[in-house]
């Protein structure tokens, strides 16, 4: 655990960081971004916890359990969305038309439109959790070994 | 004579490396016909803006499905490790 | 093959990381520094790949607010977010092999290891 001070600004930055992070994946498909890049901003802002808090006091609130549930649910969401367009075609995107993420923009260069892009936001979504509780669950299980502290089975 | 198969292995290999870089096309001008497709026509087939989204999640969607399989393995295998790595620790 | 040289400086300078990376790996027998090669070798790899991709005044290939101009290579650089991802998967699952090799046998050197051996 580090001093008072690194403790109180990291406590005031984990929200921008986590904002910020979910801004780069939902906006994936109109700006820079997406759900890698933005998975590990949120990872960072994990490791940035644990650097300041130590593990042991991490690990009362983050679990590696619910870390691969949180993993295992973002990798059932891709998949599914790929296979939700199977009356088609593998990795179809169904969702053009429908109310849902369903505009389609104009061609050439546009002020760009958050409702658009059919599946792709939510594929976006469900590799950004996968990709934000696989590297946490790698940094705190290092973390955890390293400091001595038991790894929950 | 591992020292001279190393440096022989690690001449060639740059060798080939060097050669590959001065034969390639020059910097700046690539052949691009597919990649012109896909920036013509993402906006239409895939209704995002996003260029490298489209051809992330749309165009190469099997490629995404694979790293994110090979994310999944390390990230179970990782776990796995450390979680014999205490059971051991514990028994001795 | 000489008028192509001014042109491809990018490419020359991947080679000799990506050769600098195999002397890396090939010569030193610490695995934390066999896995710092492998991570070079990484990044070599994505700076070959965003120079392959790259468009003499080009833009990003995004269409929000577009400037005008040619775009570079979108492909490429889809490439290059998953060669990223696979590279940290893969050293994050060697630095563990490592920790578990230190635990087990108390150095990570790879010629005095007696598993490592080859």
């Amino acid at each position: 655990m580090l001093s008072k001070i690194v403790r109180t600004i990291s406590n005031q930055l984990i929200l921008f960081i986590l904002v910020f992070g979910l801004y780069i994946i939902m906006h994936g498909h109109v700006t820079p971004g997406g759900g890698f890049q933005g998975g590990a901003v949120i990872a960072s802002g994990v490791v940035m916890m644990i650097v300041a808090f130590g593990s042991s006091e991490i690990k009362k609130s983050l679990r590696e359990r619910h870390l691969s549930v949180v993993e295992s649910s973002g990798a059932l969401i891709f998949i599914g969305m790929a296979f939700a367009g199977m009356g088609t075609i593998f990795f179809y995107n169904f969702l053009v038309g429908t109310p849902v993420f369903g505009g389609i923009p104009p061609t050439g260069p546009n002020p760009g439109n958050v409702w658009t892009g059919g599946v792709i936001p939510l594929m976006n979504l469900g590799v950004g959790l996968k990709v934000i509780a696989g590297l946490s669950a790698v940094v705190l299980a290092m973390a955890l070994f390293s400091s001595g502290e038991e790894i929950e089975e | 004579m591992r020292q001279v198969v190393a440096w022989f292995v690690l001449i060639t290999l740059v060798a080939f490396l060097l050669a590959g870089a001065l034969l390639i096309h020059p910097f700046g001008y690539p052949p691009s016909d597919m990649d012109d497709y896909m920036i013509a026509n993402s906006q239409a087939e895939t209704a995002n803006n996003n260029v490298v989204a489209a051809v992330l999640f749309d165009y190469r969607g099997l490629d995404t499905l694979g790293e994110a399989t090979v994310l999944f393995t390390a990230v179970t295998g990782v776990l796995l490790l450390f979680r014999a790595l205490k059971k051991r620790e514990k028994k001795t | 093959m000489m008028q192509y040289i001014p042109y491809n400086i990018p490419f020359i300078a991947v080679a000799l990381l990506m050769g600098v990376a195999l002397f890396i790996i090939l010569f030193k027998r610490n695995l934390i520094k066999i896995i710092m090669g492998i991570a070079i070798l990484g990044a070599g790899v994505n700076l070959f790949l965003v120079t392959l991709g790259y468009r003499a005044g080009g833009v990003a290939p995004i269409y929000t607010v577009a400037p005008e101009g040619v775009m570079v290579l979108p492909v490429p650089q889809a490439l290059t977010l998953t060669n990223i991802v696979i590279t940290v998967s893969v050293i994050a699952l060697m630095l563990t092999m490592v920790m578990f090799t230190y635990r087990h046998m108390g150095d990570i050197d790879a010629k005095k290891s007696r598993l490592l051996r080859g």
